[in-house]
């Protein structure tokens, strides 16, 4: 939390000037008793009744000053915490951005976004209570004990006693329950997850018959849920009878030690009346103050589950080299387009390699297939060639030159990556095509639904280009999706265009009019097509075979279907013999 | 849907009502506890008010050098000290029964929730985001919990405190008092002021809030895609320009609200002023004594408190009502159609299937399938094929009685299943969908969904039988690994051999297969076909397929397209036939042909 305070630095003024007027106005509070002591003791005692006139205007003077103060405290504090909500949001975002996908990976999106809103919206109200009330109450407490000091040193000693009982007992129970707090959110967490689980898994528990052993286990979590929250609930009903007992058993001693002060004329009546009306105002402010901690320690929490991410620093060095291909590449076969020698890949805290030793050439202009099982590295090898991952081991080369020469940004706009997820924004179509190139003419944008066969179905839609997508791209089918990242990747004009296994969603048909089409945009485009299709990469220039992260055969449709068994297996897996050999 | 938003909008106020007729229903279980919380908030209250007399009676018993009438005060002491332990005693005993019947309540509504869901339509269930069934379950109850608890704690003692000051008040001195009651509701006025004006700014704060989670959620969820198309510089401005808005609402309404408090104090101080005035101006009268005095400047401090408290309550028990409808709108959703009192366990299943003239829709007027009719016998395989989305997985629902037809039957081995119990129809089928659903728990527990009483030798036949037995082998705690929610660590492929695996092991008379190897690579697919051929052997199966070439041996091809069964028969004679099969098979092999 501490380091997230550099947020407040621009708003030095209105964080130091809560706190103080937030104190002025308990200051003006903790006089009344006094100017009541004054009431009782010369304006009653002398029956001076222009006097308590006076007083109870002095009253509501001290009650203007203090409205006026903390009207003022609010402010500045509201405005504090404004300023330190939107600096830790725009400056986490911004982190966010920077981080590359071994980062997301380990983190995971949706901490993220937990982090980036309700959590930071916990630490902002921290920010604001603190600023406002958290150092009210112990003003009040501590000046309440001061002003029993200038009233009376011995009675006021009452005081130096009660007041670090309360803070054991106030303390003291937070600690107890803090823990059990935790354990009621973690018994909450697993009546959360049965719920979603027999929904989302309803149809395969009902084809098994399991609801009533589902119904016995939600209700047994239910029930230690019950007990915890009544358990914890005990504990924490404690903290008022207790400070209750605590505070009157203040007043009773203030009572007895008054009486016999007075008695020896040491003190008066009003000041043993302002005594116990301090006594009571700590009771009152420490009913507060407890309300408040809880709010404080789980901002801090809060506050240090932020502090976490952005301390999570993205591992990748930037390179300083433009990617120009143009310039670089002087007649073709010169220098080869893709690169790889040697390459391995371990992912962060996976325990074996991804990919192993891999060492292939692709020129420009050529299309390469890449096929293999699930799980053999198909996506981990395209995900080298953008620089999504850094290899633990070997040379990756685009264009001649280590991609580690390049700058990150020249490097990725040289290549339109299609991922496996298609992933569209709120927006209209349009504006989703334009990321792949803010300043593409319409000319260049219905190029690219033309070749992306995408096409034929947004000229149905309603204002065509136009029409609005929803979150996640919820109004269309899978294949219309995939068909506008593709689309959105040609935008771009990319020197290499990586397409992985993104046409999943669509027919047979369609996938090979896509394939035709793309070949069509010129002998200088470098294609990657990974894909489980035999049928989508049998007409590559060059396909690769993957198993386990291994190349297992290299060649064209014909060479491996003549040498690499890896590639028969799969291939006549989709195609038995005896078909394949009639067509 | 449709429907239910109309019959949810007239009069609000009476549905309110309603609502909270159901909450003191449920509350009905528990009522010797509000009884008690009623009584204990009283004593407790009368107490805590009482003491402030004492406290005065106490000071009139100390007036000055001389004339201090110590007995007399240590007695008022003795009487504070006991009040003090009782009233202790009553609070704590009070904060626990609160805490015992809203807690209890609680559970009671969560159970019934989830008793509900259990037997809710698939109709229900697939009509809702689970997110939004999971907050009436999780986020609505516990917030209808707190107001429930603020409610009977702050409630019933706010008002107590108030009649209790306003009788003590009235038992020391009525002129006095009027001072008091004249002057206190102001406080509440000008609270109630002040949240009607910044209620706007509040609903604007989280109007741009929800802005703002829209767009995080979107592009932190999809960071990768902003990253690889180098957006990121972009992004954060527009993020900025929602941020920025934020800011400025936050502190409005933040600012604005938080007058409430010290424009109250301020209010409270006036009150206590007027006291102290008509107070000070009694006593040089005569009429009023210090002691009393004191009392009183303690008792118009407590009258005030609880109107700014029970505005708070009010508006907090509103939200907890409405989050009590939402409850009880799904509690009181309609069930799936209960089963006959003289259902029929379904026995000795040998496979037989008949569809009769069967009618089916899931939006009411848009008809999908019409006056269908199949018979299987034992052992057939039943291949359904067609485009994505033409309504394959529909008769899956049909067959299964997740819907119910609605004209027509369906009839297994001659008995309509909807005189059969669910639990045996059920149980005659093995299912393998395509969405791989997973539990949490052990591998072992997936495996053994079906027949909890396997033994070891059983379960890891079935797991080799789906080729994911060596995989399981390498995990560190083989079968024992706990998998999280929706498969955690395991691929989609990896997921879709557990069920498989699962499958494999109750062996069940009938076996529905909905794309069952979508997600597995075709040469993992082709080994484990073997062991899907065993198992198909002898029992009638039915087939959902995007691969043609696992589709040409069924005994009957259905195929589908737009929600219509539009062919049926076998390969041969569908090829012969020359229609959308035929088109189907030829754009498959077209491709391999180029």
């Amino acid at each position: 939390m501490r380091s997230l305070l550099i947020y407040l630095k621009d708003y030095k003024k209105e964080t130091i000037l809560a706190p103080l007027f937030k104190m002025l106005e308990a200051s003006f509070e903790l006089f009344v008793p006094l100017v009541m002591a004054a009431v009782i003791d010369v304006g009653i005692a002398g029956r001076d009744k222009p006097y308590i006139v006076k007083m109870c205007l002095v009253l509501i003077a001290l009650g203007i000053i203090g409205l006026v103060c903390s009207i003022t405290a609010q402010y500045f504090s509201a405005k504090a915490a404004a300023g330190f909500g939107t600096g830790v949001r725009h400056a986490l975002f911004k982190h966010i951005q920077s981080f590359t996908f071994t980062e997301m990976d380990t983190v995971g999106s949706s901490t993220l976004i937990t982090r980036m809103t309700s959590d930071i919206n916990q630490a902002q109200s921290g920010v604001n209570l603190v600023l406002r009330l958290f150092l009210r109450s112990p003003f009040i407490v501590f000046g309440a004990m001061a002003m029993a000091f200038t009233v009376d040193v011995k009675a006021a000693m009452i005081f130096v006693v009660v007041i670090p009982l309360l803070s054991v007992i106030v303390f003291g129970i937070m600690l107890i329950t803090m823990p059990l707090y935790r354990k009621v959110q973690s018994n909450l967490d697993s009546v959360l997850l049965t719920t979603r689980e027999n929904l989302a898994g309803a149809r395969v528990i009902r084809a098994f018959n399991k609801e009533p052993d589902e119904r016995k286990r939600f209700e047994r979590e239910n029930q230690a849920l019950t007990d915890a929250q009544k358990f914890v609930g005990r504990i924490s009903g404690l903290m008022n009878p207790l400070t209750y007992i605590i505070v009157n058993g203040g007043i009773i001693a203030l009572i007895y030690a008054g009486a016999l002060r007075v008695q020896a004329g040491d003190l008066t009546q009003g000041e043993v009346v302002a005594l116990i009306n301090y006594m009571s105002q700590i009771l009152v402010e420490l009913v507060k103050l407890a309300n408040l901690i809880i709010t404080v320690t789980k901002a801090v929490a809060c506050g240090n589950r932020i502090e976490n991410v952005l301390k999570i620093t993205p591992e990748m060095e930037n390179g300083k080299k433009q990617c120009d291909p143009v310039r670089i590449s002087s007649g073709k076969g010169s220098c080869p387009a893709v690169e790889f020698s040697h390459v391995s890949l371990t992912y962060k805290d996976a325990a074996a390699e991804s990919l192993t030793d891999l060492t292939f050439r692709v020129e420009r202009g050529q299309t390469v297939g890449i096929i293999g099982g699930t799980g053999a590295g198909k996506s981990s090898l395209v995900n080298l060639i953008p620089r999504f991952y850094d290899a633990t081991a070997g040379q990756v080369k685009v264009f001649g030159e280590e991609i580690k020469e390049y700058d990150v940004e020249s490097l990725r706009s040289r290549i339109g990556v299609v991922l496996q997820k298609a992933v569209l924004f709120k927006g209209t179509i349009e504006e989703n095509l334009r990321w792949g190139n803010e300043n593409a003419t319409k000319e260049e944008l219905e190029e690219a639904l033309k070749i992306s066969q995408a096409k034929e179905f947004v000229d149905t839609k309603p204002g065509g280009m136009g029409f609005r997508i929803e979150q996640g791209g919820r109004n269309l089918s899978g294949g219309q999706k995939q068909r506008l990242t593709i689309a959105r990747a040609l935008v771009r004009r990319p020197d290499i265009l990586i397409l992985d296994d993104s046409a999943s969603a669509l027919d047979f048909a369609t996938d090979a009019a896509l394939r035709g089409a793309i070949r069509g945009m010129g002998d200088e485009l470098t294609v990657f097509i990974v894909s489980q299709r035999a049928a989508s990469i049998q007409y590559a220039d060059l396909i690769l075979v993957l198993e386990d992260g291994k190349i297992a055969g290299t060649g064209t449709h014909a060479e491996l279907l003549d040498t690499c068994p890896a590639y028969q297996e799969i291939y006549y897996s989709q195609f038995p013999k005896e078909v394949a050999s009639n067509g | 849907m449709a429907e239910k938003k109309l019959d949810k909008k007239p009069d609000k106020k009476k549905s309110q009502s309603d609502t909270l007729r159901k909450v003191f229903r449920c509350l009905g279980k528990y009522r010797i506890f509000v009884v008690f919380s009623i009584l204990l908030a009283a004593v407790s209250v009368a107490l805590t008010l009482y003491i402030p007399k004492l406290t005065g009676y106490a000071v009139d018993h100390i007036v000055g050098p001389g004339q201090v009438d110590l007995p007399g005060a240590l007695k008022v002491m003795l009487q504070i000290g006991v009040c003090t332990l009782v009233t202790a005693l009553a609070q704590w005993l009070m904060n626990v029964c609160n805490n015992k019947m809203t807690y209890q309540v609680v559970q009671d509504i969560r159970n019934e929730a989830f008793r509900k869901i259990e037997i809710l339509p698939l109709r229900y269930i697939d009509g809702h985001p689970y997110g939004e069934v999971v907050s009436r379950v999780i986020a609505d109850v516990d917030q209808f919990a707190d107001g429930l608890l603020m409610g009977f704690t702050q409630l019933f003692t706010g008002i107590a405190t108030i009649i209790g000051t306003f009788g003590f008040m009235l038992s020391v001195n009525v002129k006095i008092t009027f001072v008091v009651v004249l002057i206190t509701p102001v406080s509440f006025f000008v609270a109630n002021f002040i949240a009607k004006r910044t209620f706007t700014m509040f609903r604007q704060q989280s109007e741009i809030r929800g802005e703002q989670t829209g767009l995080i959620d979107e592009m932190i969820g999809s960071q990768k895609v902003v990253q690889t198309f180098g957006m990121g510089e972009k992004v954060t401005e527009e993020f900025d320009r929602v941020n920025e808005k934020l800011g400025k609402a936050y502190l409005r309404a933040t600012f604005f609200s938080s007058i409430t408090n010290p424009a109250t104090r301020f209010v409270n101080s006036l009150v206590y002023t007027g006291v102290g005035i008509t107070g000070a101006f009694a006593v040089v009268n005569g009429s009023l004594t210090v002691g009393q005095l004191s009392s009183f400047l303690s008792y118009a401090n407590q009258y005030t408190k609880p109107f700014n408290e029970i505005s708070g309550v009010v508006t907090e028990f509103q939200n907890a009502v409405a989050c009590a409808q939402r409850i009880f709108d799904l509690i009181e959703e309609e069930p799936q159609k209960p089963e006959a009192p003289d259902a029929v366990e379904l026995k000795d299943v040998r496979g037989n299937v008949k569809v009769q003239d069967v009618s089916f829709s899931y939006v009411p007027g848009q008809r999908l399938i019409r006056d269908f009719n199949l018979e299987v016998k034992p052992g057939q395989r039943i291949a359904i094929v067609g485009p994505t989305g033409c309504g394959k997985t529909t008769l899956i629902n049909l067959l299964m009685r997740f819907y119910d037809v609605d004209a027509g039957s369906i009839k297994v081995e001659g008995i309509d299943i909807r005189d059969l119990t669910r639990r045996s129809l059920r149980a005659g089928y093995g299912m393998v969908l395509q969405d791989t659903w997973l539990k949490t728990g052990t591998i072992r527990d997936n495996i053994t969904m079906g027949r909890p009483d396997a033994t070891e030798e059983e379960v890891i036949a079935a797991a080799k039988a789906s080729h994911i037995h060596s995989f399981i082998r390498r995990l560190p705690k083989g079968y024992d690994t706990w998998i999280t929610e929706d498969g955690g660590g395991l691929s989609q492929g990896q997921k879709q051999l557990l069920c498989i695996a699962r499958v494999m092991l109750c062996r069940p008379p009938m076996l529905i297969l909905d794309e069952a190897t979508s997600s597995i690579d075709t040469r993992t697919e082709l080994k484990i076909q073997a062991a899907f051929a065993e198992l198909m052997e002898g029992r009638t199966t039915f087939i959902v397929a995007h691969r043609l070439s696992t589709i040409r041996e069924a005994d009957v091809i259905l195929v589908m397209k737009d929600g219509q069964i539009i062919e049926q028969g076998d390969h041969e004679s569908l090829l012969a036939k020359g229609g959308f099969y035929k088109h189907l098979y030829e754009s498959q092999w077209s491709q391999a042909a180029g």
